[in-house]
């Protein structure tokens, strides 16, 4: 076969090409074959006769349009328009070299973290016996390994690198200098608060150390958003894999119980705290984002049980007999919609135009700051009847930490309706506002116990 | 004369297992068989011709290698299966049950009206 081959022509071919790339029914190959079936109709035409230039065009006419052959293709290759996953395999070596590596530390971190939980049973201490002590430690076995996944992976720089391992540190005395008893409130709010404070620290390896960048810590929040929900769809699995493995043992007359609490278990879970992040690194620009979608899904469901509660409470004046649980429920209520905001703002467009999704979250948090307000009133008589433990300020100041946050969003989101506020200004509101939460994290981990008499 | 879009469907893997038992070709060759065969009467698209070559190749009818076309790019050819030869006669004798009765039919009635009998001999 002769084709002329002219400059011209290869750089049309070329363009044409780079429009079949596009198309994501279409692999590589399929573009090949094309291609060459393109050329084959060239060089019939120019044989005939025909310049270079008109013969591309011919027979570019007589192919048709793209969007047809690709509706053709997509009835044949319909597993090519849902995403997939490859984590190893991939065409240009370097790339692929580069994700094995990646594989490879994050299954030593993964294996690091499955290891950590299970040096304290060399000095004697067992995870049934000793949960105190557990409970108190278990964010410090999971997490740095993840930290240290995240330091490779983003090249830290050394100095980043020892300002971590010394937050691991003070995180490692908090929870085990104070004389801390198993039944004492401030032991039950230091291993509730220290996952918290450690996970921050984590932030800042998943930032490489630039934590004073909005956006980076913008990504944060979404990467926790999608860490949560893979390390639920992981929990969910081992689930299985751990009743299975029950079943199938007990059904030849073998009693696994040792091997599920005391290996797999403890194990399996502080290692999935690293494939979770691996595996939201590796997906990220492959699989949309879950979080929003669920935000979207929630929101106005949230939305209308919100008013149906304000509604029945009014209705039935029962503010007076709140008890002492409510705080905690209503932190958590708070903590719930401050998620719903946090994750519908981290998949808007920054440019977009206010729209009906933006009302439905202002009636969200409107909603859940007025029956916030209601239970601190009923609540603050309580406190001045009994005065404050360490319990109840936690909870307080939670409490007073959210209220703030949404308060303020209400402004700025009203702001955003109206049209005098740029969105960046919510956004910008909520990354800042990540250090107070840091600041009371370590706060109630340093300063609670001594405070309240190691009590 | 302008052939239904059903009965071009319908009569494309036929053809194309018939094209390649005769020898492995490529697509656009195949294209131009199919159009000289049928007289330019058949002009199938590429989006006709494609992915119904790449299904074949998924159910097993046919089988690709890629080869240098003229030393510097390669083309994709295809071959027949054994399987595909199955295929291929398995279709060739349900075609004939069609085209034996449709040529009953008409042969039938072409007596008593004068519609232009096609030629089935092909």
């Amino acid at each position: 076969m002769t084709i002329n081959r002219g400059t011209d022509l290869e750089a049309q071919i070329a363009e044409w090409r780079a429009h079949l790339h596009r198309r994501r029914v279409l692999d590589r190959t399929d573009a090949e074959e094309l291609e060459d079936h393109l050329r084959s109709k060239i060089a019939e035409l120019t044989e005939a006769g025909l310049h270079d230039d008109e013969a591309f065009l011919v027979a570019l006419m007589r192919m048709g349009s793209l969007d047809e052959l690709s509706r053709e293709f997509s009835r044949e290759h319909s597993e090519r328009l849902w995403k997939q996953l490859t984590v190893t395999a991939g065409d240009d070596g370097s790339a692929s070299v580069r994700s094995r590596t990646d594989l490879g530390v994050m299954i030593g971190c993964a294996v690091a973290a499955a290891v950590a939980i299970k040096v304290p049973a060399l000095f004697g201490l067992d995870l049934e016996d000793d949960a105190f002590f557990y409970g108190r430690n278990l964010s410090l076995f999971a997490l740095p390994p993840l930290a240290a996944y995240f330091a490779w992976r983003r090249r830290t720089p050394l100095s980043v690198v020892g300002l971590l391992a010394l937050l691991f540190t003070l995180g490692a005395v908090a929870a085990n200098a104070y004389p801390l008893a198993a039944d004492d409130d401030t032991a039950l709010l230091t291993a509730l608060h220290l996952p918290i404070a450690l996970w921050l620290v984590v932030g800042v390896a998943y930032m490489g150390g630039d934590w004073r960048s909005d956006r980076k810590r913008m990504d944060f929040i979404r990467f926790t958003g999608e860490w949560f929900i893979y390390l639920n769809l992981l929990a969910f699995g081992g689930g299985v894999l751990i009743g299975l493995t029950a079943g199938a043992f007990e059904a030849i007359g073998l009693n696994t119980q040792t091997l599920i609490t005391q290996w797999l278990l403890p194990c399996g879970a502080t290692a999935a705290v690293v494939v979770a992040a691996w595996l939201v690194e590796a997906k990220q620009s492959v699989i949309e984002n879950m979080a929003p979608v669920l935000t979207r899904v929630f929101t106005p469901l949230f939305v209308a049980t919100l008013l149906a509660f304000l509604g029945a409470a009014i209705w039935t004046n029962s503010w007076i007999d709140i008890k002492r649980e409510p705080l905690i429920i209503f932190d958590f209520l708070l903590v719930v919609v401050l998620g719903l905001l946090l994750y519908t703002i981290s998949a808007r467009d920054p440019a977009a135009r206010p729209g009906i999704f933006d009302r439905l979250q202002l009636t969200l948090v409107v909603s859940a700051l007025l029956i916030d307000i209601l239970v601190l009133l009923a609540i603050t008589s309580r406190i001045t009847e009994w005065g404050f433990s360490a319990n109840k300020s936690a909870a307080l100041g939670e409490n007073l930490i959210l209220l703030t946050n949404l308060a303020w969003s209400v402004w700025l989101i009203l702001g955003l309706i109206r049209g005098s506020m740029p969105f960046a200004r919510l956004e910008r509101w909520q990354t800042n506002y990540i250090v107070v939460y840091a600041v009371w994290a370590w706060t109630v981990v340093f300063a609670f116990p001594p405070l309240f008499g190691f009590a | 004369m302008h052939i239904t879009k059903d009965l071009v469907a319908a009569s494309a893997t036929p053809l194309v297992l018939g094209i390649l038992a005769q020898e492995e070709s490529y697509g656009y060759a195949i294209l131009k068989q199919v159009s000289e065969l049928s007289g330019g009467q058949l002009e199938w698209s590429e989006g006709l011709l494609y992915p119904l070559l790449h299904r074949l190749e998924r159910l097993g009818d046919v089988e690709s290698y890629w080869r240098s076309a003229d030393g510097v790019r390669r083309r994709k050819y295809y071959r027949i299966t054994k399987q595909g030869r199955a295929e291929l006669a398995e279709q060739r004798r349900q075609w004939a049950a069609v085209v034996d009765a449709l040529y009953g039919i008409w042969s039938a009635t072409s007596a008593a009206r004068t519609i232009p009998a096609p030629a089935w001999e092909g």
